[in-house]
């Protein structure tokens, strides 16, 4: 090694071919930017709320504080300290683990193809927010223009843009239709905007995560002040946050709060450990992962804040409006001077109609409307932002400006954390130099982008909404877990405790403390084995089936409770399985290698001890 | 006087304005609903002018054209309001069949809404639909629009990083070659350890991991 230690400056120009990023901003931002994703928005609410609200944070923060923040801090620290992406860090600590890189690779790559098509739907619905009245608050004409299409009358005029404008939904996953050609130049331009971000890597998305990154609090902020002065808001909130103690008993709301963290800071996938991976040796990744995790959480609060004040103002105006409906029925029927009855009143005369009159209002069939049901009828997942949210935006003064808002911010958000999941996949492909050296960096990019582009059409034709819910409900979740886990396994008993604090102690000035290791060796293995067979244990008996729209359906407008058919069972197990299965390969081919080179050096000995008998 | 003349005609053809009648129609107004404090009452000028509406509405129908206010009844009007009215022919014997009357109110729906300022769902003819307004689709879609806007200027901004990439790279090979050579040999002579690029691994305070000495090295050949 006649030039390394020599002059430094060498040693360092060495180091300085890897990029690195322009000041400690852009990484706190990238990180940030990675872990708030649309899951604090469309997830954290809707769990905080159907799991006893303010007493969810129980859970959540513990598991925050036992799970989340010692993992992130360890992603961090050997990101930093060993500076490769994770199939280059994995590799280091063991070649047997390096199954664990390749694992998180592969899941980077499948995690990054269904959740750049959520953000198509996203750009779709922001590219048709600018138009005043919004396409999604009335029906369309049917083909005499005598009535609205049937299909619309039916369920609800956003439910139908979604269902049927956007996604053009088969009945059945079984009929994968055709590919939805203005689907496909939406999730064209998405891929175009993230390979405009990604092009040179970290030097782009550098640039790029100071708008991405904080954008969205702004927006965030704008939505808090409309939404706090809504007619309802304060309905809503007190429905989130009212804490109902009893729901802790139950052991699904702990496996909920403990696997929502986890994806939440968005451990394991690779993305983290790329971006340490250019950071200076010296730096004190601890109190980044401490700022990163808590400002994660905070934004998770802040959000549901947010929509749980739009959700409330929703169901106070659906409510009201089931009351007018009610109203004008009795007004009509016993002809009352227009606007006689008020929302007031109008319980009051009905219960004096009903004594007086049973039978005439028993036919009117009137609506029962209680508040507390339209509040109950909270969704997550694309279910809150494209069909609940959507329709709240509609009352709401100025309605194309605040789509607009959401929609940039839902969009940002996601941008930013596809950039963590781009990483996870370019900066190993970089380390692991798969191209040749003289092949630019734009292009290597270009080539990735591409390929997830193409390989991400399947979710642009019909059934494409089924399949990305297999995707997001089946991919991600058991392998990460079983990651993590062998992340903190390799990390602690492979490399070895002490190393890895004398590592730290070198990065950041002081040595872990007695939380840290307690932590490390205890308490994140342990929780995240439990984690693991409670999950086994939900998911194994549960039938694995989905909700089909359906127009046909006698209870159409819900939706109908399919089976999947075998080969979708297949692939679901497939993909729940596949990114796992890296590591006992790698491990057996490494172990094959190297007892193959055993058995060759042993046969080179016996050669040579013949050749010097012989000699002899 | 006229109030005489009104009550009269109406006391002589009762019996063809009545609810549910033949050719009859019901109507309902929701005055408040849509003029809020500007509503104005319900009485018999407004009911006047209702029927002259009715009436002109009639006399555009071919064949018609002799129809009168007087031959417009009203009937059961209600504090709702609501009222039901039908049009007779001129001997006042039988009402007119309500296909012409629909078709009269219908081409001349706006004018009557106009005169009342009110609209289809506050002034409503029940068992009349009301012409849906035809979509008003522009010729191309505004999404598309802003997509074009967007879209080129991301493949306008994709074009020029590509290109002052290729063109930085072309001037980095132009410049300086000795530096580039020394780095080379530097390369060249940099061991590579366990499969580890030792230059990844900061010599400051690095600790080589054990375990992983290759095995190479205990079975060194004689």
């Amino acid at each position: 090694m006649a030039c390394a230690p020599g002059p430094d400056p060498l040693g360092d120009s060495r180091g300085d071919e890897r990029p690195k990023w322009d000041n400690k901003l852009q990484y706190v931002l990238s990180c940030v930017g990675f872990a708030v994703g649309l899951g604090n928005i469309w997830r954290f609410p809707y769990l905080c709320q159907s799991h006893g609200g303010g007493a969810f944070l129980i859970p959540y923060l513990i598991a925050l504080a036992f799970e989340g923040i010692p993992l992130f801090h360890m992603e961090l620290a050997i990101g930093q300290r060993l500076r490769q992406g994770s199939v280059g860090v994995w590799t280091a600590i063991s070649p047997y683990l390096g199954g664990v890189g390749l694992g998180s690779l592969t899941l980077s790559f499948l995690i990054s193809l269904y959740y750049n098509t959520v953000l198509s739907w996203v750009l779709w619905y922001l590219l048709n927010s600018f138009q005043q009245p919004l396409p999604w608050g009335s029906c369309p004409l049917d083909v005499n223009q005598t009535g609205f299409v049937k299909e619309c009358e039916g369920s609800s005029t956003v439910s139908y843009f979604w269902y049927r404008q956007t996604l053009n939904i088969t009945a059945d996953i079984n009929y994968s239709g055709s590919v939805q050609w203005w689907l496909l130049v939406c999730l064209a331009a998405c891929w175009a905007v993230i390979y405009l971000c990604v092009i040179r890597g970290i030097e782009s998305t550098g640039k790029a995560i100071y708008f991405t990154a904080l954008f969205p609090y702004l927006v965030l902020t704008i939505f808090l002040v409309r939404g706090l002065t809504l007619p309802g808001a304060a309905e809503g909130l007190t429905f989130l946050f009212t804490p109902n103690i009893q729901t802790l008993r139950s052991p699904r709301v702990w496996l909920d709060a403990a696997t929502q963290i986890f994806f939440s800071l968005s451990l394991a996938s690779g993305g983290h450990i790329a971006f340490a991976s250019y950071n200076p040796s010296r730096n004190d990744c601890e109190k980044d992962a401490v700022i990163v995790a808590l400002i994660n959480s905070m934004t998770s609060l802040y959000a549901s804040t947010v929509v749980f004040s739009v959700l409330g103002f929703k169901a106070a105006s659906d409510y009201g409006r089931c009351l007018d409906r009610n109203i004008l029925s009795l007004t009509n029927e016993f002809d009352f001077p227009d606007q006689s009855i008020s929302r007031e009143n109008y319980a009051a005369i009905l219960t004096h109609l009903n004594a007086t009159q049973t039978e005439t209002v028993v036919g009117l069939h009137l609506e029962s409307c209680c508040l507390q049901d339209f509040l109950d009828k909270s969704a997550s997942g694309t279910g809150l932002a494209f069909i609940v949210f959507t329709e709240a935006i509609l009352h709401m003064p100025g309605a194309p400006v605040w789509a607009v808002l959401f929609f940039i911010t839902l969009f940002t958000l996601g941008l930013s954390s596809m950039f963590g999941n781009m990483e996870g996949i370019i900066t190993p492909l970089l380390d692991m130099e798969v191209l040749p050296r003289w092949v630019p960096k734009e292009a290597m990019t270009g080539a990735v982008c591409l390929v997830c582009f193409l390989s991400s059409t399947c979710f642009t034709l019909q059934s494409g909404n089924y399949w990305l819910e297999i995707f997001d409900n089946y991919t991600a979740s058991l392998n990460l877990i079983i990651f993590a886990f062998m992340e903190v396994v390799g990390v602690i008993y492979v490399y070895g405790t002490e190393k890895f604090c004398d590592d730290i102690a070198w990065m950041t000035g002081r040595r872990p403390g007695f939380y840290w290791r307690m932590t490390w060796k205890v308490v994140s293995p342990l929780l995240l084995l439990t984690v693991l067979t409670a999950y086994m244990v939900v998911m194994i008996p549960t039938t694995m089936s989905y909700r089909a729209w359906d127009p046909q359906y006698k209870q159409f407008p819900l939706r109908q409770e399919k089976p999947y058919p075998g080969w979708v069972q297949a692939v679901c197990v497939l993909l729940s399985l596949l990114p796992a299965l890296w590591v006992p390969t790698v491990a057996l081919a490494q172990w094959l290698s190297q007892r193959r080179r055993k058995q060759e050096s042993v046969q080179q000995d016996t050669r040579l001890k013949l050749q010097d008998s012989v000699a002899c | 006087m006229l109030w005489l003349l009104f009550f009269l005609v109406t006391a002589i053809h009762a019996e063809l304005c009545q609810p549910d009648a033949k050719n009859a129609f019901k109507v309902r107004l929701s005055i408040k609903t849509a003029l809020g404090d500007k509503a104005y009452t319900w009485d018999a000028n407004e009911e006047y002018l209702f029927k002259a509406m009715i009436a002109f509405s009639m006399r555009k129908v071919p064949n018609r054209g002799t129809t009168d206010i007087s031959h417009v009844l009203v009937c059961n009007v209600t504090q709702r309001v609501s009222f039901w009215f039908v049009v007779t022919d001129p001997s006042k014997n039988y009402t007119l069949p309500a296909d012409e009357i629909q078709l009269a109110v219908r081409m001349n729906r706006n004018r009557i809404n106009n005169a009342f300022s009110l609209n289809d769902q506050t002034l409503e003819f029940l068992k009349i639909p009301s012409t849906l307004a035809p979509p008003t689709d522009p010729s191309v879609p505004i999404w598309i629009i802003i997509f074009g806007v967007i879209f080129s200027i991301v493949i306008v901004a994709i074009t020029l990083l590509v290109l002052s990439g290729i063109w930085q790279r072309r001037r980095k090979n132009k410049g300086p070659p000795e530096v580039d050579d020394a780095e080379d040999k530097c390369e060249n002579t940099i061991t590579i350890e366990n499969g580890i690029s030792s230059d990844s691994l900061d010599m400051k305070g690095w600790h080589v991991n054990d375990t992983f000495v290759t095995e190479d090295e205990r079975l060194t050949p004689l």
